[in-house]
């Protein structure tokens, strides 16, 4: 269809009128693509610009300040990239995307996928099945569960006093352990459900051949399976990253970024400025270079995915 | 299944049975893990004297879910919770479908750049974003209204939805439609009438897919909503926690539970559509 469309016109020199017809057909045919162009260009490119022209003002979250912002140029940057818990929560959210998701979901989500093919199938599809309900719970229920089981009362500390261990106060001593873990327990299963499809496309026949040539299990593992299934783990880096850096339903509900600023990872730390302490212009700024971090992941995992725009 | 998969990790069988007796250990000690926080739900939900605590329940009550069960309590937030869902699932799969068929169908001069910018906008996490639409809805009018909500969630569930939609449509081969332009059909009538009927299941999985994802949400109607009336459920049991949560631990699981299950039996559905588990995450890999 695409070929029989296009070439009359790369194929006439002098068809100026034809490719007036062309143009009105393409429009015509992009029709249909209007009202979601409107819908991306108001509610998706509109906050970006809002954000990049936001960040440059004053704007506050109620009164004079709200309505009419004034334009105060670079200022916002320049007290955000001079004030100490920008950089520490920039810190505590590379920090949350590199233990939780690219250490934590990756490597216990690929471990499933090895282990639910090797262990007995009633037990695979119990815990798979566990995992994957985490995953569907809504952010709201996943977090009180995971306050619930962190919380100085709560179910680990009655686990660790059980076998004679002391109770720590997780939440509050180490808030930043107590969100990766929960991140962990969380994401997992996208990982998990990625490698499963992996895996099963890795055609036994290699593996085979690999045994007979005399390599373990886990050598086949590392020098074989995992090369061939690099795409899907480049594909699966990239998108838990992006999800990662966006969580704040779970860090709300747990520590509220807190005590103080030592869980408040980039999300929190634009909510807490905006509207905590009502300095929307620099919660702003903070929402633009979350944005920007994010952009160059997204750039990263297109680059990835390219052949199959191309195709 | 097991052919393929045990291949990835066998040797000789009695290293092979020695390998799944760990398999087997390592899986219990994580399922262990995994059950805890959704097993203090479950229980917490019929214990009369629920803690933050995860304890076997005594006796089992049904206490809990009777109290929650009420309208301010739960009813009209989980009534909230639909009509914003329903609202952005059905709105993001008509305007998806709509701009998917000239993208599948079509070779435009700029659907090459119209694909990456579906794509980039796709992965960009847009929760970093709450401040500026914030601002951006002060200027719109568009604060503490429902349709405000629908129209954002449906905006960003939307690069999502047309990736998933044009490719599942690019599964549906184009000699059928030919055979109805031949025939003096429009686009459109081709669309609807031999296009979307074959791809029944696709859509079902777009529709529930953003259906979850906007039941689920909280911090966009956490930031965009002030009304106590127009709460969806996800920032109501949010507030319920707030106000009675340290005292009422059985009534928050029963109201987790009330919320949760729809979500779950949803996802079910989605797999008999798909027949994979693997159904929320395939769409990703198109």
């Amino acid at each position: 269809m695409s070929t029989i469309a296009r070439s009359p016109l790369r194929s006439a020199p002098d068809g100026a009128e034809r490719r007036r017809s062309g143009a009105l057909r393409s429009l015509s045919r992009s029709t249909p693509l209007v009202p979601a162009l409107i819908l991306l260009v108001v509610f998706l490119v509109g906050p970006m610009v809002f954000a990049l022209w936001g960040s440059l003002t004053n704007a506050a979250l109620t009164g004079y300040r709200a309505a009419k912002p004034q334009f105060i140029g670079f200022d916002n940057y320049v007290s955000l990239f001079s004030d100490p818990d920008f950089w520490s929560s920039v810190g505590l959210t590379l920090s949350f995307v590199f233990f939780s998701a690219i250490i934590g979901q990756n490597v216990l989500g690929m471990a499933l996928a090895v282990l639910t093919r090797a262990g007995s199938k009633v037990l695979s599809t119990v815990v798979s099945t566990l995992v994957v309900i985490s995953w569907v719970l809504p952010e709201i229920v996943a977090a009180f569960a995971l306050y619930a089981f962190f919380s100085s009362d709560g179910t680990l500390n009655a686990a660790l006093g059980a076998v004679g261990l002391g109770s720590i106060s997780w939440l509050i001593d180490y808030p930043m352990l107590a969100v990766i873990l929960a991140n962990i327990w969380r994401g997992t299963a996208f990982s998990m459900l990625v490698y499963n499809a992996a895996l099963a496309e890795v055609p036994p026949e290699i593996t085979e051949a690999a045994q007979i040539d005399g390599t373990n299990s886990v050598q086949r593992f590392f020098l074989i399976t995992l090369p061939m299934i690099r795409r899907s783990i480049a594909t699966n880096l990239m998108l838990t990253t992006l999800q990662t850096v966006g969580t704040f339903g779970l860090i709300w509900v747990m520590t509220g970024g807190g005590p103080g600023t030592r869980s408040s990872t980039l999300p929190v730390l634009a909510y807490q400025e905006a509207f905590k302490f009502a300095q929307v212009g620099y919660g702003t700024a903070i929402a633009a270079v979350t944005i920007v971090l994010g952009g160059v992941f997204a750039i990263l995992y297109i680059k990835i995915l390219k052949p199959e725009v191309e195709s | 299944m097991s052919a393929a998969a045990l291949s990835t990790l066998t040797v000789d069988s009695p290293v092979r049975n020695r390998g799944r007796w760990l398999a087997n250990i390592i899986l219990v000690a994580l399922g262990v893990v995994f059950v805890v926080p959704i097993a203090w739900i479950v229980l917490s939900s019929i214990n009369p004297a629920a803690t933050v605590s995860m304890s076997i329940p005594t006796g089992a009550t049904f206490d809990n879910f009777a109290q929650v069960l009420t309208f301010n309590q739960s009813f009209l937030p989980l009534w909230n919770s639909a009509i914003i869902s329903f609202g952005t699932a059905a709105l993001t799969v008509v305007v998806g479908i709509l701009a998917a068929y000239p993208l599948s169908r079509f070779n435009m001069r700029f659907q090459r750049g119209f694909l990456y910018s579906v794509l980039f906008g796709s992965c960009l996490p847009i929760t970093a974003l709450m401040v500026p639409v914030y601002a951006m809805f002060v200027q719109l009018r568009l604060l503490d209204s429902l349709l405000g909500v629908v129209l954002f969630m449906a905006a960003t569930s939307l690069p999502m939805a047309i990736w998933m939609l044009k490719n599942f449509m690019d599964s549906v081969p184009v000699s059928l439609e030919e055979a109805a332009w031949v025939d003096g059909a429009s686009p459109m009538r081709a669309l609807a009438q031999i296009v979307l009927p074959l791809m029944r299941p696709g859509i079902g999985v777009v529709f529930i897919f953003v259906f979850t994802q906007a039941w689920g949400n909280f911090f966009v109607p956490f930031v965009l909503l002030f009304s106590a009336e127009k709460m969806p459920a996800s920032v109501a049991i949010f507030q319920f926690f707030g106000n009675h949560g340290a005292v009422a631990y059985g009534q928050l699981a029963a109201f987790a539970m009330v919320y949760s299950v729809p979500i779950l039996v949803l996802y079910l559905l989605m797999q008999r559509l798909t027949g994979s588990s693997f159904a929320l995450a395939g769409g990703v890999k198109g």
